[in-house]
This record gives structure tokens, sequence and C-alpha cells, in this order.
């Protein structure tokens, strides 16, 4: 029988290896993928506590998580977009001009 | 509950425990593999198998309305969006593996793994209880009861999200948006330019007089020397010179390096790179353009 308990283990999970790539890839766009990732889990672990708690609530939640990453995804593809244009590169070691 | 009730039930939760199993193994391998991967286009797919594997395990949780909102807004409009900026930006670009900062990958494993433990202990002490008893709105009257709480209790942060979205939308399309500094050549301007280059007919095609006619093959001048401008310099640049070598005809040095490299550089170069090429073989002289620029 699954338990919510495994949805959040699940969640946990894939958390990690989402904030992992964060920190390891190089390429903007994957590191941004990776993001997504993280968001996507913790929609999982929402739908899992809405389950558990018996109300709908964390589901709607979720929902909004949804339609806010969708907004974090188009703006932040447009800046990569132009940071590609200046600087013919996704690198996100490229992109260093306020370092110093 | 009679005798064939339980076994239906106990059936059904057996199912359900095995697509759970299934979906979590495929989710998590994906989920490394997209960390793993060198190629972005890898990762896209594998993002993509993730976040199906997610939806069925909404579908499974009791969430349909959001199984199908992860379908359309994440794996149809959001991966798009993914694909759609990796090809602007270059699908052949993979993420380099030297390290910037020393260790950094390192460092980040055991971040991870810290992360792993300190979020396991939590989980772990936690009291996450069984799940409540399956009623309807986890099941056939899940859109309404969603719809119930969102235009109820949480109209307001709906309304709000609809200003985000606008936002969003303007923020995209100013930040993409590019000026035209220069006016658009007219169907007179390209013909002018392209009398004025000095050779208003077509470019050489590839193949002519060569061992084959595939179109990485450079077709054969009078003089028996390859002809740089019968191909494409998309794709002299990603053969290999020593495979042309190998199947005929052979490569000149000088010719070699004409429209291939100056046709990937920047546009500005490319008019410099046909001149060097038209001093460099003599019989070609006057082809004032690149085929690259030419075709594609």
């Amino acid at each position: 029988m699954v338990s919510p308990a495994h949805y959040i283990a699940l969640a946990v999970i894939l958390f990690v290896i989402g904030s992992v790539g964060v920190l390891i890839r190089r390429n903007a766009i994957v590191v941004f993928m990776c993001v997504e990732l993280m968001l996507n889990a913790v929609n999982l672990a929402f739908v899992g506590f809405a389950r558990m708690h018996g109300n709908l609530d964390g589901q709607v939640i979720a929902f909004f998580v949804m339609v806010v990453a969708a907004a974090e995804v188009v703006v932040g593809l447009a800046i990569l977009t132009t940071i590609f244009r200046a600087r013919r590169s996704a690198s996100v070691d490229e992109a260093n001009l306020l370092k110093y | 509950m009679s005798h064939p009730d339980v076994l239906a039930a106990g059936a059904a939760a057996t199912t359900q425990g095995i697509a759970f199993w299934l979906l979590a193994v495929i989710s998590v391998v994906a989920g490394l593999g997209l960390v793993l991967v060198r190629r972005a286009v890898h990762c896209a797919v594998l993002l993509a198998v993730v976040m199906l594997c997610l939806a069925v395990l909404y579908a499974l949780a009791g969430a349909p309305f959001l199984a199908f909102v992860q379908v359309i807004v994440y794996t149809g409009a959001v991966l798009m969006l993914f694909l759609f900026v990796l090809m602007m930006v270059g699908v052949t670009a993979s993420d380099s593996i030297v390290e910037t900062i020393r260790g950094q990958r390192l460092w980040a494993g055991l971040a991870g793994i810290a992360l792993l433990v300190l979020l396991a202990l939590t989980v772990g002490h936690a009291v996450i209880g069984p799940a409540a008893p399956a009623t309807a709105q986890f099941g056939n009257a899940n859109v309404q009861g969603v719809a119930t709480l969102i235009f109820t209790t949480y109209v307001f942060p709906f309304e709000v999200t609809s200003a985000l979205l606008i936002t969003a939308a303007l923020g995209a399309m100013v930040l993409a948006h590019r000026e035209r500094t220069t006016p658009k050549p007219t169907q007179r301007d390209l013909a002018r330019r392209r009398v004025a280059s000095g050779s208003p007919a077509p470019l050489p095609g590839p193949g002519t007089y060569a061992r084959h006619n595939a179109v990485d093959m450079p077709a054969l001048l009078p003089d028996g020397s390859p002809s740089t401008l019968s191909v494409s310099s998309a794709i002299s640049r990603r053969t290999d010179p020593g495979q042309r070598e190998l199947s005929g005809a052979a490569p000149g040095g000088p010719a070699d390096s004409g429209a291939g490299d100056h046709g990937a550089g920047d546009h500005g170069a490319s008019d410099q790179g046909a001149g060097d090429q038209g001093a460099t073989l003599p019989s070609e002289a006057g082809a004032g353009r690149p085929r690259g620029e030419a075709r594609w």
C-alpha cells in the first residue's frame, strides 16, 4: 500500500537530485531544468500532504506553484536569450560582469 | 464488505503499489540522468520523462486535475519553451567538463548528501499519517473541488496570479525584443548585391566529377582540385577532412580552410573569408560569397 510517506520520500530524493544539479551544471539552461525538477518535487510533496490531510488545499497550492513556475521559466529563458545574444555563450561562468 | 470486494480492494492497492515503485524508480533514474548527461537536449528529454512520471503519480495520489495540468503546462508548454531556447542557443553546445572552481563537484556532491541526510532526518522525525479515507474529491469530484477552492478561498491569490502572468509575458517580450538598427534588405537590394558580387549564377553543385555525388563531396574543378564552394560551409565544418580524403577527392590545404572556417564565424568576417579564398583559388575567382551564407 502506498502511503503519503512514500510520496514525501520520493519528493525528497528528487529535490536533492535537482539541487545537486543546480550546483554542478554549467549550462544555464540545464540549471533551469534542475530548478524545474526541484519545483516538481515540491509539488509532489504538496500532493502527498493533500492526500494525507484529506482536503484539496495542497493541490491548489501545487497548482499555484505550477503557474508561478511557468512565469519564472518564461522570464528566465528570455534573460538567457538576451545573455546568449550578447556573449554567445549559455555558460553560467561567462556572465560575471557584476563580480568585480 | 463481501469477499469479492475485499479482493478487489487488495488488488487495486497492489496495482497502485507496483505503479508507484515503477514510476519512482524511473523518475529517480531519469533525474540522475538529467544531472549526469552532458548534452542539453538529452537533459530535456530526461526532464520530460520525470514530468510524465510525476503526472501519473499525481493521478495515483488522487489529483487527476493536477495530473492533466502537469502534462499540459509542464510537458507541453514549459518543456517546449526549453527546447525552443535550446535550438536557438545551439543544440550541439554541450557542457564543458572543465571545473572552473577547483573541487566544485566534490563539494557539491557532499552538500547534496548532507541535504539528503538533513531532509531524511526531518521527514523521518515528522509524523506523516496514513492517507485519509478516499472521498469523491480525490476521484470524480476532484475538478469541482479544486474549482470551488480556487474561486472561494483562494480567489485573491488567483487574481494576483493573472497580474503575475501578464507581467511575465510583458517582461519576456521586452527582454527578447531586439530593435532593428538597419533597414531590412528588399528583394531589389538582394538582387543588386548578388549581381555586384560577381557571380550571379548559382554556386557549383556538390559531387560534380567526383567519385560520388553526396552533399558533402566537393565537386572537382577541371584541374582536378576540389571546389570548396560546392559544399555548404555548415557541412564542411562537420565532416572530418581525413575522412573526405579517404573517400575520394583530396582536399587542397588552403582551399579547405576557406569557406568552412570563415563561414562559421560571424557575418562580418564572411566577406573577408570569401576574399581570401578567391585569392588562393584562381579557378574560382569571382565567386564572392561562401556557400553557407547563400544557402543557410
